[in-house]
């Protein structure tokens, strides 16, 4: 199949990006100063992040629109007010999760954004719940920039004037340069910062303007290490089809309102795992000293015995330290448990830790 | 001390009498971006030539480092392990990897110089 790139990529190339290979979409891992560098710029001051290979699906529609997607997503929409995100998964009826989202209710229905890899599929899937009743639009004419950090909202908003009013997900559209954007306070780094839904025409020269205002590219390796640090879950990692929310340690996404009654997709798995308890839990570990714990590193308990597995595990620049995530017998997932790791051959001691691992400064309250 | 010569693993050596010291290239840190892990091979064991003698793992991923030589293991860099950034800054200087006593001399004929190790690290990374 051929490599997809998307509008930036020229911009990214100029910018001396190197590619790798993501979802089928040449992406951007890093630029010239590199991962640790672009991680710590986001953290202080605003990094810039093209997003676009992920989903930006518009469903239109009304209350029934509503009332058919809370049988699908564990949410209390109806009471969701317009212009407001919550993050949410698609799952199947033994509430393995299809995909991880962010869905926001729009004045026309709801936007929901996507994972790269799992778009075409969850379009799918949405379309065959959903019937023909309701228009559907996976817009590929729409780039999607995220911009995180502590400088970002002054930067943002000295382009798009008033998004500096908007509280943590939260959105709306904004005019700016004659065309409509959907902002919104959101991300995925663990910082304060915005998701700009823009047509792919006006993208480039969008992200060339925030550069001018001293935001910076930066690539998929630091987005990783940004996310793991805010103990943000991946798709193919932490999250896929034979993990459920309670297992991922996602509850705090279903509303407690839906836990009562159910009659979403997959709530009879979830209401009997949260009765009986998962037997295994996503943690937070942290390697002693400075060793580093890969994906599919083996977990030990004290006596020897397997427990789990590692999902991500990377060096983390603003914890200075390894820090990685993965998934424990449920005895085992208490924080500062000690625990095994198993590297070329070797076991390390580690601990179960809280998460984050890096604290977020989210705004509320603006508005 | 003698000319530097480099291997295809991406490694550069020196012999100062029967004592090769041994570390990656800039080139190699280039490729690899920023180090935060570094492993050396204990003090008093033997490598062979080819065979792994520690690893480095950047932001991204896990690599092993060989020895180009073949030889007993006296004296490792403990201050790249206490602080890996160190060998993006000076990999060809300071960020030396470990020192060797030398089994076979002749085993360096087999590397390239850098004249050579330039054109190949050219080659391959394009």
């Amino acid at each position: 199949m051929e490599i997809k790139r998307t509008t930036l990529n020229k911009l990214h190339q100029s910018n001396k990006a190197k590619f790798v290979e993501f979802a089928g979409y040449e992406m951007p891992i890093q630029y010239s100063k590199g991962i640790i560098e672009e991680h710590k710029f986001t953290r202080t001051h605003s990094g810039i992040f093209d997003v676009s290979h992920m989903g930006q699906l518009f469903i239109y529609g009304d209350d029934s629109l509503t009332e058919e997607l809370e049988k699908i997503f564990p949410l209390d929409l109806k009471n969701l007010k317009q212009n407001c995100s919550k993050y949410s998964f698609l799952m199947n009826e033994d509430a393995g999760i299809y995909d991880d989202l962010i869905i926001t209710k729009i004045e026309e229905g709801y936007l929901i954004i996507l994972n790269a890899a799992c778009k075409d599929k969850d379009f799918e899937i949405l379309s065959n719940l959903l019937g023909s009743k309701f228009k559907m639009n996976l817009d590929n004419n729409r780039s999607l920039i995220a911009i995180q950090g502590p400088k970002s909202v002054e930067i943002l908003n000295s382009i798009i004037n008033g998004v500096d009013r908007l509280n943590f997900m939260t959105g709306n559209w904004f005019d700016s340069d004659n065309q409509k954007l959907f902002v919104t306070r959101s991300g995925y780094t663990g910082e304060d910062g915005f998701e700009i839904s823009i047509s792919n025409d006006k993208a480039e020269k969008f992200v060339e303007n925030l550069i001018e205002k001293g935001a910076q590219l930066i690539g998929l390796g630091a987005r990783d290490t940004l996310r793991l640090e805010a103990g943000l879950c991946l798709y193919g990692h932490e999250l896929n089809i034979n993990k459920t929310p309670v297992e991922a340690n996602l509850r705090w996404a279903i509303s407690k309102s839906r836990l009562l009654n159910g009659g979403f997709i997959g709530s009879k798995k979830i209401m009997n795992q949260l009765q009986d308890g998962a037997n295994q839990i996503r943690v937070g570990i942290k390697p002693e000293g400075r060793l580093i714990a890969r994906e599919k590193t083996k977990i030990y308990n004290e006596t020897d015995k397997q427990i789990g597995e590692i999902t991500s595990g990377t060096f983390g620049p603003s914890v200075n330290g390894p820090i990685a995530m993965g998934y424990v017998d449920r005895e085992f997932s208490k924080v500062d448990t000690k625990i095994l790791l198993e590297v070329r051959g070797k076991k390390y001691p580690a601990n179960i830790c809280a998460l984050p691992f890096y604290k977020k400064n989210y705004v509320k309250g603006v508005n | 001390m003698s000319e530097v010569k480099f291997s295809k693993e991406h490694e550069w050596i020196t012999l100062e009498g029967d004592v090769a010291t041994i570390g990656i290239t800039k080139h190699a840190t280039e490729m690899l971006g920023d180090i935060v892990f570094a492993e050396l091979p204990e003090k008093g064991s033997n490598v062979e030539k080819d065979g792994t003698a520690g690893v480095v793992e950047s932001t991204k991923a896990a690599s092993d480092v060989y020895t180009p030589v073949s030889g007993e293991v006296v004296d490792t860099n403990q201050s790249i392990v206490d602080d890996p950034a160190k060998i993006n800054e000076d990999p060809e200087g300071g960020a030396w990897f470990f020192k060797l006593k030398i089994k076979d001399s002749s085993e360096l004929d087999t590397l390239m110089n850098k004249e050579e190790y330039d054109k190949f690290a050219k080659e391959t990374s394009s």
